[in-house]
């Protein structure tokens, strides 16, 4: 048989504000325990929470991005439950009444092939503001856990998906498109060492071509697109595998383990959770005017689809282009600020897209950490195109710069790189080359066109590279008469 | 809706609440008395109002993104039960 996986995504970001949802403690990650855990984080009895606006702004940001609705009104609500890092007894959340409706996300799939490649639409179901929990050490004191506070309250962002997905390759894509989303818009800080973007991926499969869902377990806390990749590719083939065995799936939560690769069913609990929500009577309705929803936006930057469309309409790239140049927000901000000062653009793209990214990749940098700045690199490209140096020439100053061994004049000075233009020159190095190669000359004469690219190969290697090609393909024609 | 003894059972265990025989019995008279009360209520017709959220009619107000608590660790763990480096300890709990 046939089958088909279906996956879902919920998403906790963390969102970037300085202080927590409901109270004025630091969320400074890494801060010693407790240090940070303030009457309300720690739930003393008659405080109360006050909400935070940076935060309602974040998730207004994310609605615009995402083009949904935001509701006008929405609703603060308590979902109970018992667990020592959640010291009042439940968390803040929102339930029947999100701040964040339905929205769609366009992710672009990547496959073997460039030509498999395709673009999907990832409906967003809803997203949510709630707090964090606290965190539990296990390890530290025999027989006793201890109990961290400092993450309780920190502002959460969950973004819930439409079961839309197909495949691994699918779920990870858009993973990785919110990802860059929430940091181009700057609602998080997208570290996922620190857990501040956290994926619960539900997945289930059926019968290709049925339209019943099939029951679906829940891989919690991935929190990184690797192991999301191999969680869901373990746990699809170990739902096909106990459905084609005759066995029925459980719905379970699950762990996934990155040293053997496999998922595995957390203890279920003797009890279902009934978390029992209900509106917190502590705080008053959420309302988001149609004013708010302007100055936000009115503070946010270019969305990627927007700076797409104008590096195809202004810069003349292709839609490949734009949309590698702008899958994340510092390498569009590298790219334009390269052509402001005075690069070719699409010269500029090729060489971030070619030897600044192949250069980062290989040092495993960020562009926001390339010892070649924008500015350092138009330069650069503006030696190219007043004809000071050649392409192939323009690649050694390149490693130069990166190397950090000064600017770019002064590297051409130094290795001698300097394109040679003037016509004197470049003919008497073409006479030399013409007297030396007799036989090339008389087979060009008799009609074999190869000949001529073996003549300008002979007068660059002759001017050590550093004659002007298109200077060398011009006179050597008119010499050979 | 009817409530029996298995249901206040759970709703005990789900509130961590302790409830003897007869507690049990006295508090499934009392809720099932409230669930009473909803129901009649329930008779009203209350179509195109919305849902009340909250009694007073008004909106959340906001605070600004500003730093104004400091560290009271000390203060605060000064009535904990148990704490070892800043942590506060509980019975050992795992998933």
């Amino acid at each position: 048989m046939q089958w088909e996986v279906v996956i879902g995504l919920e998403t906790h970001t963390q969102l970037k504000t300085n202080t927590k949802i409901f109270s004025g403690a630091s969320t400074t990650y890494g801060a010693a325990p407790n240090t940070q855990a303030c009457e309300v984080s720690i739930a003393l009895p008659g405080v109360l929470p006050v909400l935070n606006k940076q935060a309602v702004e974040c998730a207004i940001k994310f609605g615009l991005a995402i083009d949904a609705e935001i509701a006008q009104r929405s609703v603060f609500s308590r979902k109970n439950y018992f667990y020592p890092d959640l010291p009042k007894g439940y968390q803040i959340s929102q339930f029947e009444l999100p701040v964040v409706g339905k929205g769609k996300i366009t992710i672009q799939v990547p496959a073997g092939k460039s030509t498999e490649a395709y673009e999907k639409v990832i409906h967003i179901t809803r997203a949510h503001l709630e707090e964090d929990a606290g965190k539990s050490v296990h390890d530290a004191v025999d027989g006793m856990s201890g109990i961290d506070l400092n993450r309780a309250g920190t502002p959460l962002l969950e973004i819930v998906t439409e079961p839309d997905m197909r495949s691994a390759a699918e779920a990870v894509a858009y993973a990785k498109k919110l990802h860059e989303l929430v940091q181009w818009i700057g609602i998080c800080d997208g570290n996922m060492q620190e857990g501040s973007f956290r994926c619960d991926v539900n997945v289930s499969v059926r019968p290709k071509g049925t339209e019943k869902l099939g029951t679906r377990r829940e891989i919690k806390n991935l929190n990184s697109f690797k192991f999301m990749q191999q969680a869901i590719e373990y746990e699809t083939q170990w739902q096909i595998e106990t459905l084609e065995d005759g066995g029925t799936i459980q719905q379970a939560t699950v762990l996934f383990n990155p040293d053997t690769g496999e998922t595995r069913a957390m203890r279920s609990k003797e009890e279902a959770n009934d978390y029992r929500y209900f509106p917190d009577p502590d705080l008053l309705p959420l309302a988001v005017t149609e004013e708010d929803k302007s100055r936000v936006r009115a503070e946010m930057p270019e969305l990627p689809q927007a700076l797409q469309a104008r590096f195809v309409g202004e810069y003349q790239l292709s839609a490949y282009d734009a949309s590698t140049l702008t899958a994340s927000k510092a390498v569009a901000d590298y790219f334009v600020e390269t052509v402001q000062a005075g690069a070719d653009a699409k010269q500029s793209a090729n060489w971030v897209m070619g030897a600044v990214s192949a250069k980062l990749n290989a040092e495993e940098k960020t562009i926001a950490d390339s010892p070649v700045t924008a500015t350092q690199l138009a330069a650069l490209l503006k030696r190219i195109g007043d004809n000071t140096i050649s392409n192939n020439a323009a690649k050694q100053v390149f490693e130069g710069m990166w190397a950090g061994e000064g600017t770019v004049d002064a590297i051409i000075e130094a290795k001698g790189l300097k394109q040679v233009s003037d016509t004197g020159a470049i003919e008497a190095i073409i006479k030399e080359v013409l007297t030396a190669n007799q036989a090339m000359v008389d087979e060009y004469k008799s009609g074999k066109e190869k000949a001529f690219n073996a003549l300008v190969g002979q007068c660059m290697k002759a001017s050590k590279g550093k004659a002007n090609p298109a200077q060398v393909n011009e006179l050597l024609k008119n010499m050979l008469g | 809706m009817a409530l029996n003894l298995d249901d206040i059972k759970r709703i005990a265990m789900l509130a961590r609440i302790e409830v003897s025989e007869s507690e049990a019995q006295e508090t499934l008279h009392k809720l099932s008395g409230i669930l009473g009360l909803i129901e009649q209520m329930q008779a009203v017709d209350t179509t195109g109002i919305t849902p009340m959220s909250h009694s007073q009619d008004v909106t959340q107000r906001l605070r600004e993104d500003v730093v104004t608590k400091t560290n009271q660790r000390e203060l605060f763990q000064s009535i904990a039960p148990a704490t070892q480096d800043g942590l506060y300890l509980v019975p050992k709990v795992i998933e």
